[in-house]
C-alpha cells in the first residue's frame, strides 16, 4: 500500500514560492490502479514525480507499507510522458535498463525479455534505436522496460496521451493484459477522462492553484470486458467531465 | 554500402592525381613535379629518411590530443553537469577561447623549452578549448526527462555517467576533435620548424632549403597521410559509437 501524507511541493528555493501541490493525502491499496485526473496545471505530474523520488517534497511523506518510499530501497518503475528511452541505446538495451541498474536478474532475463517483446509485438525491433521507432513502438519498449523490472510500484505520467486515438485504445488493452499478470500497485496520471475510467479502479480528481485533491471516487467498472460499449461508461465519463468543467475548465 | 563509399573515395583520389598530373605537365616547373616522380621518391626514401620524422610528428599530435582529452573531457563534463562550476569557469574559458593560441608559441618556447614539451602543449591548447566547450554543450543539450527514469531507479552518479553523460556528449565531442584536428596539424607543421631536427614539418622546410622539391613533396604527402589517418580513425570511432545519431540505411 502506498500512503501519501500531507504532501506539499513548492517550486523554487524560496519558501514563499508558488505551491505546485498542497497538502495532498492519498492512499493506493496494494495491487490496484489509481488514476489521477485534473485540468492542466493542477500538479498531477508534480505529485507523480515526488512519488518517483525525482522531486523532493517540501512537506509531508510518502510511505510504502509503512516505510518511506525511496528509489534506493524499493524498485520504482517510472514511465515519463516522453517514454524516457535513451536515444543511444537499442530497444533491447533500453528494456534492460531497469534491471541493469537494479542488478540481480541478468542471466535468466534474456528469455524473459524476448518473450515480453514477443507479447508486445516488438521482437523484430530489438536492434533499432528509438529514433527509428514510431510513437506506439516506443511506448511498447517503455512498457517492456517497466514490466521487466517487476517494480514494487509503477508510476506512469500521461502514458498514452501522445498516441493517436486508435493506437491509444490498443495500448490500453496491451497495458491491462500485462498489468493483470503482475498486479503491481500503480499510480497513473492522465488528462483523458476515458483513460482514467478505463484503467483506474480508484479515480482521484485534482484541482489547480494550488494543486490539491478535490475528490476521490471508486470505479468498479475499470478494466472490465467490453467496457467501452457499456452505457454506464458513457454516463460516468459525462459526470466526470462535468466535474472537471465546474472546477475551472480543461485544457 | 561501405564498398560504394570506398569506391567513391578511390575515384576522388584518382581525379585529384590526374589534376595534379595535368598541371605539372602544363607548367613544366621544378617546383611542380609530376605525381609519379614524387611517388617514386617517396617509395625510395620513406623507410630510410621520412619514417622517423613521421613517427615524431605522429607522437606529438597524439600526445597533445590525449592530453587535451584527458583534461578537456572531465572539465567539460563538470561544467556541463554542475551549473555552479559552469558559472565560475565559463568566463575564464570564454575569455581565453578567442586568443589565437599560435601567438603564444614564443611564450611557450621560453617557458617549456624548445623541445617536445612546448610542441605538445601547443597542440593541447588548440584542441582542449574545443573539447571543453563541445562536451559542456553536449551535456547541456540533454533533455531533463532523460534523467528521470534513472533517478527513480536510484542510480548512482557513476551509473548516470555511464548511461547518459558519456553517450550523450560523445557525438559533439568527436565533431569538436575533428574540427580542432585540422588546425592542430597546421600548427604541428609550424612548431616543427623551430628547435628540432625531427618531424615532418622540419623535413619539409629542410627539403625546401635544400631546393630538393621531390623530397619536399614526399614530406607533404606524408603529413597529409598523417591527417588522413587521424580523420579516418575518428570516423571509425564515430561509426562504432554514434550509430544512434544517423538513421540506418
Amino acid at each position: 500500500m502506498i500512503e501519501i501524507r500531507n504532501l506539499s511541493v513548492r517550486y523554487g528555493a524560496n519558501q514563499n514560492d508558488r505551491e505546485a501541490i498542497s497538502n495532498v493525502h492519498l492512499t493506493v491499496p496494494d495491487g490496484t490502479v489509481c488514476a489521477v485526473i485534473g485540468p492542466s496545471g493542477c500538479g498531477k505530474s508534480t505529485l507523480l514525480k515526488a512519488v518517483a523520488g525525482i522531486l523532493t517534497p517540501n512537506e509531508g511523506e510518502i510511505l510504502m507499507d509503512g516505510k518511506p518510499l525511496s528509489p534506493k530501497v524499493q524498485s520504482i518503475g517510472f514511465m515519463p510522458q516522453s517514454y524516457g528511452l535513451m536515444p543511444w541505446r537499442t530497444a533491447m538495451e533500453n528494456i534492460r535498463l531497469g534491471i541493469r541498474i537494479k542488478g540481480g536478474r541478468s542471466k535468466d532475463s534474456e528469455e524473459e525479455i524476448l518473450s515480453l517483446m514477443e507479447r508486445l509485438g516488438i521482437a523484430e525491433l530489438r536492434d533499432r534505436y528509438p529514433r527509428e521507432l514510431s510513437g506506439g513502438q516506443q511506448q511498447r519498449v517503455a512498457l517492456a522496460r517497466v514490466f521487466l523490472l517487476r517494480p514494487d510500484v509503477l508510476l506512469m505520467d500521461e502514458p498514452f496521451s501522445a498516441l493517436d486515438a486508435i493506437t491509444r485504445e490498443d495500448m490500453q488493452e496491451v497495458f491491462l493484459a500485462l498489468w493483470h499478470s503482475l498486479k503491481v500497485t500503480t499510480l497513473l496520471v492522465t488528462h483523458y477522462v476515458e483513460e482514467a475510467l478505463y484503467l483506474g479502479e480508484r479515480i482521484v480528481l485534482m484541482q489547480a492553484s494550488p494543486g490539491r485533491i478535490a475528490e476521490v471516487m471508486e470505479n468498479p467498472l475499470a478494466g472490465s470486458e467490453g467496457l467501452r460499449a457499456n452505457p454506464a461508461f458513457f454516463e460516468k465519463g459525462r459526470q466526470l467531465r462535468e466535474k472537471i468543467k465546474q472546477m475551472g475548465g480543461y485544457r | 554500402m561501405r564498398k560504394m563509399v570506398f569506391l567513391s573515395y578511390l575515384i576522388g583520389a584518382c581525379a585529384l592525381l590526374a589534376l595534379w598530373y595535368l598541371i605539372a605537365q602544363a607548367a613544366e616547373l621544378p617546383i611542380l613535379p609530376s605525381p609519379e616522380r614524387v611517388a617514386e621518391r617517396l617509395a625510395g626514401i620513406f623507410l630510410s629518411d621520412i619514417a622517423v620524422h613521421g613517427a615524431y610528428s605522429l607522437w606529438r599530435i597524439t600526445a597533445g590530443l590525449c592530453l587535451a582529452i584527458l583534461i578537456g573531457f572531465p572539465l567539460g563534463m563538470i561544467m556541463g553537469y554542475f551549473p555552479k562550476a559552469d558559472r565560475y569557469l565559463a568566463p575564464i574559458v570564454y575569455l581565453t577561447y578567442p586568443i589565437p593560441k599560435i601567438a603564444l608559441l614564443p611564450i611557450l618556447m621560453l617557458l617549456a623549452g624548445l623541445g617536445e614539451l612546448s610542441k605538445i602543449l601547443m597542440i593541447f591548447l588548440i584542441i582542449v578549448f574545443q573539447v571543453v566547450v563541445a562536451v559542456r554543450d553536449g551535456i547541456h543539450a540533454i533533455p531533463k526527462e532523460i534523467y528521470e527514469p534513472l533517478v527513480s531507479l536510484g542510480a548512482s552518479f557513476g551509473e548516470i555517467f555511464r548511461e547518459i553523460l558519456w553517450p550523450a556528449s560523445l557525438p559533439k565531442f568527436l565533431t569538436a576533435v575533428r574540427v580542432a584536428m585540422a588546425t592542430a596539424i597546421s600548427v604541428l607543421f609550424f612548431t616543427e620548424t623551430f628547435g628540432t631536427q625531427y618531424g615532418i614539418g622540419y623535413f619539409i622546410m629542410d627539403a625546401w632549403l635544400r631546393v630538393n622539391y621531390l623530397d619536399m613533396y614526399a614530406g607533404i604527402i606524408v603529413l597529409s597521410g598523417i591527417g588522413l589517418l587521424l580523420f579516418g580513425l575518428l570516423d571509425f570511432v564515430e561509426y562504432q559509437t554514434c550509430r544512434w545519431v544517423a538513421p540506418r540505411e
